[in-house]
């Protein structure tokens, strides 16, 4: 498809979708969200520079390649296994750790958001992959 | 007991591995290793759980049945060390079956992707985690059909994946249905309402959804059609890999279910299974005797045998489930057996179609005795295993007067025998036909013949000390017959 129309969107809607992965995936641990959605609304955004120009373009303009961010996804999702392990808790146990801001506010981290990054970045590199060989067919 | 959860992780670990591992060689010692660290795992489960009898691990703390549970029973831990011996036998096979292109196109990832989902699926206490498990093989065994991007490939892997997603369909929908009316998807806690509820008509609707999706999956008579369409259509070692895992997986849920929990109205469920069962087994009889390719003959025969093990559960006396989980764990073994055995002729004699080939008994007397005794195995020969699993089987049927099955049964053991001697004949005894002549090789290297070597020797010790298996498979069937110890462990009563 060669659209001007649609390579111009695509630039402002890759970055609407992209901020809403991010969204998506901070908003995650107990509202609707996490790494899964985020990951697959990171994923659209490729897919829709790939609509715009070409699969081809679209994965070489992806600074990090889809097999490192399956592999990458994949140790993190590991990695978050380990702290609930090392503290004798059952695997994926959630562990978390507070980092006071000032007063009344903290930002809390645990092991399921570390999981919640890995899945994000495996789905995006799935997707990418997935795309990728279905339209070389 | 964070061991529990090992199954699924050893093939996550070795998938990060293979994302990392780039050289070919360095591949394939990783994955035999990767697979004999699974195996070795797998038969220290299997003797754990013999002590313990139920291991529950509550994935993040969380007891069931809110979150995700992953429960090792012995039947399980069978299943488990069944797979994850073929896995080691498939590893080492493909280091020598696929062609270099093949290899670059990352078969062991997905291989591992394909064994974490099988893994997956015998493990979990839960029905949507089940359900997240079939996705993965889904997803991973579409990969490996289209390594290889042939045509006739493509077809075979569209029809693959449209009919297994169909399935996929009815799975979510029983599983809706299911969740709406009892609010919980862990099995034991599904099990403990489900079992004195006065309304348990009204879960046959989810049961018959459940039953397509897992039939389809499991190949069964009139949902099979996506098999033969497709396991002749990719390499070889992916076609033994899916012969030994991909039904099994939907007879082992099957079994699970239908013990666990829709055990309601046995009068419509054990009748139908075992109408179904004989259609089954005489179908894919029948149909494989048509063929003259190999792989053709021995997909149709995958369906002809799912018939016994359906008919083990639609008998339902502990001794038929015994029956059909030793016939499980038998067939798994023989029948990647032989398919690895047809991809060793065709590299011997340049084809699948049995008329191009030939003489193989004389040139290559090691490769007839792998396939003889799988062969044997799947006639239902003594010494060797499925001699055992069809006599349990058989006797389980007469024991329970189900004469018209066990007698369907004893008549489809002649088509297998038929099939079997039809591949022994045109393969094995006839000389190689003149045409085909230049195809003709002699050498088989040592690494091609162990894995058939390894699972033949598996078949034969399973048929010699088939006493002390029956004996565990029997408990592990007693398990499932009487679910309560199951329950009580799983929901920490």
């Amino acid at each position: 498809m060669n659209s001007v129309i649609l390579k111009i969107a695509s630039r402002y809607v890759r970055l609407i979708l992209f901020s809403a992965a991010i969204f998506a995936l901070l908003r995650g641990h107990n509202l609707p969200g996490g790494g899964f959605i985020g990951g697959l609304l990171a994923g659209l955004a490729v897919v829709y520079k790939g609509f715009a120009y070409t699969f081809r373009e679209a994965r070489q303009s992806m600074r990090l390649k889809p097999e490192f961010l399956i592999a990458s996804g994949l140790s993190i999702v590991l990695l978050s296994m380990i702290p609930g392990i090392l503290n004798g808790k059952n695997l994926m146990h959630g562990i978390w750790y507070k980092i006071p801001l000032g007063e009344a506010m903290e930002i809390k981290i645990g092991t399921p958001f570390i999981f919640d990054i890995g899945v994000f970045l495996t789905v995006i590199g799935v997707t990418v992959i997935f795309l990728l060989v279905l339209n070389r067919e | 007991m964070n061991a529990i959860a090992l199954p699924i992780l050893i093939p996550l670990i070795m998938m990060v591995i293979l994302m990392i591992v780039r050289n070919n060689k360095a591949a394939q010692w990783i994955s035999s290793a990767g697979t004999i660290a699974l195996f070795v795992l797998s038969v220290y489960l299997l003797l754990e759980v013999n002590q313990k009898e139920v291991m529950v691990l509550y994935l993040g703390g969380w007891e069931a049945p809110f979150g995700i549970t992953l429960v090792i029973d012995r039947l399980s831990a069978v299943m488990l060390s069944t797979t994850a011996l073929i896995g080691f036998a498939i590893a080492v096979y493909a280091t020598k079956f696929f062609t270099p292109a093949h290899r670059e196109s990352r078969f062991y990832f997905f291989f591992f992707a394909l064994l974490m989902g099988v893994n997956g699926a015998f493990i979990t206490g839960d029905v949507f985690n089940l359900y997240v498990w079939f996705e993965v093989m889904l997803m991973s065994s579409f990969v490996l059909i289209t390594l290889g991007s042939k045509r006739a490939q493509l077809e075979g892997a569209i029809k693959y994946l449209a009919l297994n997603l169909i399935g996929s369909m009815f799975f979510l929908a029983g599983l809706g249905l299911l969740y709406g009316k009892t609010g919980t998807l862990n099995m034991a806690h599904l099990a403990q309402i489900l079992i004195d509820d006065r309304n348990a008509i009204l879960m046959n609707t989810s049961a018959v959804l459940f039953f397509i999706a897992f039939g389809i999956k499991a190949a069964v008579f009139p949902l099979f059609f996506w098999l033969p369409a497709s396991y002749h259509t990719p390499n070889i070692t992916v076609s033994s890999l899916f012969a030994g895992l991909l039904t099994k997986v939907g007879v082992y849920a099957l079994i699970r279910f239908f013990t666990l929990f829709f055990v309601q109205e046995p009068a419509f469920w054990h009748n139908l299974l075992l109408v179904i069962a004989g259609f089954t087994m005489v179908i894919g009889g029948m149909s494989a005797s048509i063929y003259y390719d190999s792989r053709r003959i021995l997909s149709y025969h995958i369906i002809s045998q799912i018939g016994y093990m359906v008919m083990g559960l639609g008998i339902f006396t502990p001794l038929a489930i015994a029956g059909a989980i030793f016939f499980t764990i038998h067939n798994m073994l023989a029948k990647t057996n032989v398919f690895l055995v047809a991809g060793i002729i065709r590299k011997l004699r340049g084809s699948f179609d049995l008329k191009k080939v030939g003489g193989l008994f004389n040139s290559n007397p090691a490769v007839a005795v792998v396939f003889i005794i799988p062969g044997l195995a799947l006639a239902g020969v003594p010494p060797v295993s499925g001699f055992f699993a069809k006599f349990i089987l058989i006797k389980a049927g007469f024991d329970a007067g189900q004469y018209l099955i066990s007698g369907v049964a004893i008549l489809t053991g002649m088509l297998t025998l038929y099939s079997m001697i039809k591949i022994w004949n045109e393969a094995f005894l006839k000389a190689q036909p003149k045409e085909y002549e230049k195809e003709v090789k002699t050498r088989v290297t040592f690494a091609e013949i162990f894995p058939s070597a390894l699972l033949a020797m598996a078949s034969l010790l399973l048929g010699i000390f088939a006493s002390p298996v029956f004996n565990y498979i029997m408990k592990a069937a007693e398990q499932l017959s009487d679910p309560v110890n199951y329950i009580t462990s799983v929901l920490n009563l």
